[in-house]
C-alpha cells in the first residue's frame, strides 16, 4: 500500500501570538468526569478568575475544585509551602474526603520553583490521600493539553496486575456491559472477543460517548480492558508492561509518552475516532494490530454518510480556515475535507508528529482522494497576521475563539465557537452528525437570515 | 496561602484593561502567559462587542524565563504600533510579571524611542492592588500623563467653557450597567443646562485629556473608579468634584444640588429646586411608589444587600429611607474602602458586613433569612438554593447583566428602574410563599376530568366566604386542591374547616 508522507504537508510556525484558553481549565471538565476527585489549583488571582468566568454556571454548583491562592508571604517564602498546603489539603480532606487530590501547579509556582512534586508523596503520606502532581500552565502548555499532563500524572498511578486482586471487579466498563446479566452469561460473551493482549484506552471522553466506542470494538471481538481515566479513581485500569494502548484525542501526546516509556506499553499509532472516516480508520489500525480481520466497517461508515446527507449539502464547496486553539484541527479539518469542504489554513497550537503521524496520513490520503490541495498547517499561529489572510481569503467559515467571533460575525464572517467542539460528543459513528451540527449552524442562521441586508454591521 | 472558590473583584491587570479598552484606539499589551488574555472573551461576549478588543500579549513563555523578556516586549510594542497606529498603548504587568521582577519601565522607554504612539507602563501591583483599585489608578496615571504632555507641548486649555460644563469621570467597559448609567447622566446634564465636556474613560480619546481642565467640575458617579484623576485635577487645577452618586430619588436630589452650590459657586446662578421637585414628581414614579400601597405591604420586610461600595450603599440608602424596609445588613467587598461604606450606611441597617468571601456572604444570608437579597450574581445563587429571590446589583455578572434594553441604575430612569427590581424581587418571592401556603405549584396531577365541569361538591356559604377571602392569583388552585381533598376524603360539603383541613393536609 502506498501512502502519502505526512511531510508532504507544509508545516508552518508563527510567533505564537493567539488566543487559547489556559490548560488549567481542563479541571472543568476533569473534576466532572472523575467523580471522586478534587482538583485544586496552586495560583493565583489571575488563574482564579479565569475559570471562575470560563466554567460559567458550573461554578454554582459547588465543584470539586478551588483555588489555593498564592499570597505576597508566598511568593516571597516567608510562608513554609507545605506547612500552607497541608493546611488546606486537611480542610479539603474534612469538606470533602475525595479519593484524589490532584494539584495543578501553574505559571506562578514554576516561576517561583515551587517543588511540587516533591512535596506531594511527602503529604500523601501524612493525610492518606493520593496527591496527583500536574503542572498545566500557560508558560508550557494550550487549553487541551492541560488534560495530557494529568492524565499522564495519572499514568503513573495506574495499578499493575499483581497489586489488584480482583480485576474482574475493578473494570467498571465490562461491569456496564456486564450489567444485569448473569454470570454464565458473562463467560460465555467473552468467548465472543477474540483473543488479543490487552487494550487500554486513553483520554476523558462523556459516559455515553466511553459506552458507544467500547461497544463499537466489541462489534470486532475487541475487548477494552480499561480506560484512563475511569469514572473514578479508585478505578484506573490496570495497566502491565506489553499492554497495548490507544489514544482517542490529538492532544494525549505525553500521556502516550509515559504510558510508552514508564509503563511500557505498546502504542497503536491511529487516526483519532472523530467522524465516521476517522472512526473506521480507528478501528481498522486496532484491528490489524491484533490481526483481527474487521467486519462491516465499510457499510458502517457508508450509513453514516447517508445520514449525514442533508448537513453535506450544506457543507460541499464551502471553505473554512482553523484559526487554532485546541489541538482537535487536524482531525476536524481531515473530516471536513472527506465532507467535501475546502480547508485553507489549519491552525494548531502544537503538533506533535510522531502522535498525530496516522491522522496527518490520514488527512493526506483524504486530501488525495478529494482532489483537495495539501492545506498548510500553521503551528503556534499568530491570531493577527491570520486575521489579515482572513480578509484576503473571505472564508465560508470560520473557526475561532470567542475573543475574535463577535467582531467577525460584525464583519460579515460566519464564525464557529472552536471550545464548542471540545465539549460536544463528537466520537464514534454515532457522533459524527453532531461535528456537522456544530460546522453547519452558522451556515443554517445565515440560511434563516437571508436577504435581510445587514451583514455588516461595523 | 488561602482556600478560595469564588471573587468578588477580579485581578489587577483587568482593571488596566477595562480602561485601556474604554479610551478609543488605545492599546493594551498584557505582559503574561499564553491564555491570561481572557479578558477578550469576556469584552467580546458580555459587552456583545462588534469591534477587536484592543487588547494583545507579549507572551511569556519558557524562553522568556530563561533569557528575559525584553526583545520581545519591545518588538510587540513597535509591532503593534505598525500595525495599528494606536495614539497610546498601556503595558498591563500581571501576576507573572510581578514576580519575574523585569524592568519593564525601561522597556516602555525603549520602545517609546521607535513608536509613534505613547507607551506607558501600568503601575500596578498585582499582589497589592484589585481590578476596582487598578482601574482607578490607571486612569488616573493616563489623564496625568496627558495633562502632563500638554503642558510641556502649551497645548493645555484651562479656559472653563462660557456656559457651565462637566467632565463625568468613570465610566468603563465591563462596568454595571455603566453604558445606560452614560446616557441618562447626559440627559440629566442637558436638563440641568449643563455641557458635557468630556465622558472619561468610555469613547474618549487621549487627546480630549488636554481640554478636561475647561469644564466647571468633575462629576465622579462611581465610589471605584475616577476619584483618585478628580482629585488630581482638583489639586492641579482647583477643580471641584460632585461625587455624590445619583442613584435614588434621595441621592438623586442632593447630587444635583451639590452640583448646584459648585456652579453657583463660580457664578452661574442656577436654581435647580424646580427641577428636582418637577422630575421627583412627573418623571421618576419613586417618589409615588413609595406612597403606593404596593409599598406600604413591603414595610418592615427583611432585606440584606451586598455588592461593591456604590451600589450596594446606594441600594441601603432606598431600600431604607425611600422604601421603609428593614435591611438586616449591608456589606460590601471592598475591603480596602470598607470605612466609607460604613459611613455611608451607619444608622440605614442593623449590621455592616465586610468580606471578600462569599461563604461568609451565604452563611450570613441563611442565618438572617430575608424575604430579599439584593447581591450579585453569586448571592442570586444562594438565594435559589434558599429559595430566596435576588436583585442583581453589581458585578460580577453574567451576561443577563448586560441587556439591551435601556436599564440605568443611575438618575430619575434609574428610580424607576430600581422600583421595579425591588418591587419584582419582593412580590416573586411573596408569590411563592403563598403558592406554597395553599398547596404548591403542583398542576400535573388531574383532580377531575374537565376543570370546569358540573362538580359533586357543594360549598357552603361559609366556605366560599373564606375562598374568596384568599388573594385572586392563588384562589383557583387552592379550590381545586381543596375539592381534590374533599373527594379524596369522601366529603361532598365544604366548609371553612375543610377548606383549612385541606390546607393541613397538604402543607404536611
Ligand atoms: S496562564 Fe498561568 S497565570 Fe494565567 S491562568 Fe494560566 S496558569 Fe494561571
Amino acid at each position: 500500500m502506498t501512502t502519502t508522507a505526512p511531510n508532504a504537508l507544509n508545516v508552518e510556525c508563527e510567533t505564537g501570538n493567539y488566543h487559547t484558553f489556559c490548560p488549567i481549565s481542563c479541571v472543568a471538565w476533569l473534576y466532572q468526569k472523575i467523580e471522586d476527585s478534587f482538583f485544586l489549583v496552586i495560583g493565583t488571582k489571575t488563574c482564579g478568575y479565569f475559570l471562575q468566568n470560563a466554567m460559567g454556571v458550573m461554578i454554582f454548583a459547588e465543584p470539586r475544585y478551588a483555588m489555593a491562592e498564592l499570597e505576597e508571604g508566598d511568593i516571597s517564602a516567608q510562608l513554609n509551602d507545605y506547612e500552607e498546603l497541608k493546611r488546606l489539603c486537611l480542610q479539603i480532606k474534612r469538606d470533602r474526603n475525595p479519593s484524589v487530590i490532584v494539584w495543578i501547579g501553574t505559571c506562578t509556582t514554576e516561576i517561583i520553583k515551587m517543588d511540587l512534586e516533591g512535596l506531594a508523596p511527602k503529604l500523601e503520606a501524612e493525610i492518606g490521600i493520593p496527591i496527583v502532581v500536574a503542572r498545566a500552565n500557560g508558560l508550557d502548555y494550550a487549553f487541551t493539553q492541560g488534560e495530557d499532563t494529568v492524565l499522564a500524572a495519572m499514568a503513573a498511578r495506574c495499578p499493575t496486575p499483581t497489586a489488584v486482586t480482583n480485576t474482574e471487579e475493578r473494570n467498571p466498563i465490562q461491569r456496564l456491559l456486564n450489567f444485569g446479566k448473569k454470570k454464565e452469561e458473562v463467560q460465555a460473551e467473552a468467548s465472543q472477543y477474540h483473543d488479543h493482549p490487552p487494550l487500554v484506552l486513553f483520554g476523558s471522553l462523556p459516559d455515553p460517548v466511553v459506552t458507544q466506542l467500547t461497544l463499537e470494538l466489541k462489534k470486532q471481538g475487541i475487548q477494552v480492558s480499561g480506560w484512563l481515566p475511569s469514572k473514578r479513581y479508585t478505578e484506573l485500569p490496570v495497566v502491565d508492561e506489553g499492554y497495548y494502548v490507544a489514544g482517542v484525542n490529538p492532544f494525549l501526546s505525553r500521556t502516550a509518552t509515559t504510558l510508552m516509556r514508564r509503563r511500557k506499553c505498546n502504542l497503536i499509532n491511529a487516526p483519532f475516532p472523530i467522524g465516521p472516516d476517522g472512526t473506521r480508520a480507528w478501528v481498522e489500525a486496532l484491528c490489524t494490530t491484533f490481526g483481527i480481520e474487521p467486519q462491516g466497517l465499510a457499510e458502517r461508515e457508508a450509513q453514516t454518510w447517508e445520514k449525514l446527507a442533508d448537513y453535506l449539502e450544506l457543507v460541499r464547496g464551502k471553505s473554512v480556515f482553523f484559526m487554532g486553539d485546541n489541538l482537535l484541527e487536524i482531525s476536524l479539518a481531515r473530516f471536513l475535507i472527506r465532507c467535501g469542504m475546502r480547508v485553507h489554513e489549519i491552525g494548531i497550537p502544537y503538533m506533535d508528529k510522531r502522535y498525530q503521524a496516522a491522522e496527518l496520513n490520514l488527512l493526506s490520503q483524504t486530501c488525495a482522494a478529494m482532489d483537495h490541495p495539501l492545506p498548510t498547517i500553521v503551528e503556534k499561529p499568530d491570531n493577527y497576521n491570520q486575521l489579515q489572510r482572513i480578509k484576503a481569503l473571505q472564508p465560508d467559515l470560520v473557526i475561532t475563539g470567542m475573543a475574535h467571533a463577535n467582531p467577525l460575525e460584525a464583519r460579515g464572517m460566519s464564525t464557529k465557537w472552536s471550545v464548542e467542539f471540545t465539549f460536544a460528543q463528537i466520537h464514534g459513528f454515532g457522533n459524527a452528525r453532531d461535528i456537522l451540527e456544530l460546522v453547519t449552524r452558522p451556515l443554517r442562521r445565515n440560511q434563516a437570515l437571508a436577504g435581510l441586508g445587514w451583514q455588516q454591521l461595523v | 496561602m488561602k482556600l478560595a472558590y469564588w471573587m468578588y473583584a477580579g485581578p489587577a491587570h483587568i482593571g488596566t484593561l477595562r480602561i485601556a479598552s474604554s479610551f478609543q484606539n488605545v492599546h493594551g499589551i498584557m505582559h503574561a502567559p499564553l491564555g491570561d488574555d481572557y479578558f477578550n472573551v469576556m469584552r467580546s461576549m458580555l459587552e456583545r462587542e462588534r469591534d477587536f478588543t484592543p487588547v494583545t500579549a507579549s507572551i511569556v513563555d519558557r524562553h522568556v524565563l530563561a533569557r528575559g523578556s525584553q526583545e520581545k516586549v519591545v518588538d510587540n510594542i513597535t509591532r503593534k504600533d505598525s500595525e495599528e497606529h494606536p495614539d497610546l498603548i498601556v503595558l498591563t504587568p500581571t501576576c507573572t510579571s510581578s514576580i519575574l521582577q523585569e524592568d519593564l519601565q525601561n522597556f516602555v522607554q525603549r520602545a517609546s524611542l521607535s513608536t509613534t504612539a505613547d507607551v506607558i507602563l501600568a503601575d500596578v501591583n498585582h499582589y497589592r492592588v484589585n481590578e476596582l483599585q487598578a482601574a482607578d489608578r490607571t486612569l488616573d496615571q493616563i489623564v496625568q500623563f496627558y495633562i502632563e504632555k500638554a503642558r510641556r507641548q502649551g497645548t493645555l486649555s484651562t479656559t472653563k467653557t462660557p456656559t457651565p460644563s462637566v467632565n463625568i469621570i468613570g465610566l468603563t467597559t465591563l462596568g454595571f450597567h455603566n453604558q445606560h448609567d452614560c446616557r441618562e447622566l447626559k440627559h440629566l446634564m442637558a436638563d440641568l443646562g449643563i455641557q458635557v465636556n468630556l465622558v472619561l474613560p468610555a469613547g474618549a480619546s487621549v487627546h480630549d485629556l488636554a481640554r478636561l481642565p475647561q469644564a466647571w467640575f468633575n462629576l465622579v458617579p462611581y465610589r471605584e473608579i475616577g476619584g483618585l484623576s478628580a482629585q488630581y485635577l482638583a489639586n492641579e487645577f482647583g477643580m471641584p468634584s460632585v461625587t455624590i452618586t445619583p442613584m435614588g430619588v434621595i441621592e438623586t436630589a442632593r447630587c444635583i444640588r451639590a452640583i448646584q452650590s459648585v456652579l453657583n459657586e463660580q457664578g452661574a446662578d442656577v436654581n435647580y429646586e424646580p427641577l428636582i421637585e418637577h422630575q421627583t414628581r412627573d418623571v421618576s414614579q419613586a417618589a409615588w411608589f413609595s406612597r403606593s400601597i404596593d409599598c406600604q405591604n413591603l414595610t418592615g420586610k427583611k432585606a440584606v444587600v451586598f455588592g461593591d461600595n456604590t451600589h450596594a450603599a446606594a441600594m441601603t440608602k432606598i431600600l431604607t429611607r425611600e422604601m421603609g424596609i428593614h435591611v438586616v445588613w449591608a456589606g460590601t467587598y471592598c475591603k480596602y474602602d470598607a470605612d466609607w461604606f460604613r459611613t455611608e450606611v451607619t444608622g440605614l441597617c442593623d449590621e455592616v458586613l465586610i468580606t471578600d468571601d462569599h461563604t461568609v456572604v451565604g452563611d450570613a444570608i441563611a442565618r438572617v433569612e430575608p424575604a430579599a437579597i439584593f447581591g450579585t450574581q453569586m448571592e442570586r445563587h444562594v438565594g435559589k438554593r434558599l429559595n430566596i429571590p435576588c436583585g442583581v446589583i453589581a458585578a460580577p455578572i453574567h451576561i443577563q447583566d448586560f441587556p439591551v434594553g435601556y436599564r440605568p441604575f443611575l438618575g430619575y430612569e434609574g428610580t424607576n428602574q430600581l422600583v421595579d427590581l425591588i418591587y419584582n424581587s419582593f412580590t416573586l418571592g411573596m408569590e411563592d410563599h403563598l403558592l406554597e401556603i395553599f398547596g404548591g405549584h403542583d398542576t400535573k396531577e388531574v383532580i377531575h376530568k374537565g376543570l370546569s365541569a358540573a362538580t359533586d361538591l357543594t360549598w357552603t356559604t361559609d366556605g366560599l366566604a373564606e375562598l374568596n377571602k384568599i388573594p385572586g392569583f392563588v384562589r383557583g388552585k387552592v379550590k381545586r386542591n381543596t375539592e381534590k381533598f374533599a373527594r379524596e376524603q369522601g366529603i361532598t360539603e365544604i366548609t371553612v374547616e375543610v377548606l383549612y383541613a385541606a390546607k393541613e393536609a397538604v402543607g404536611a
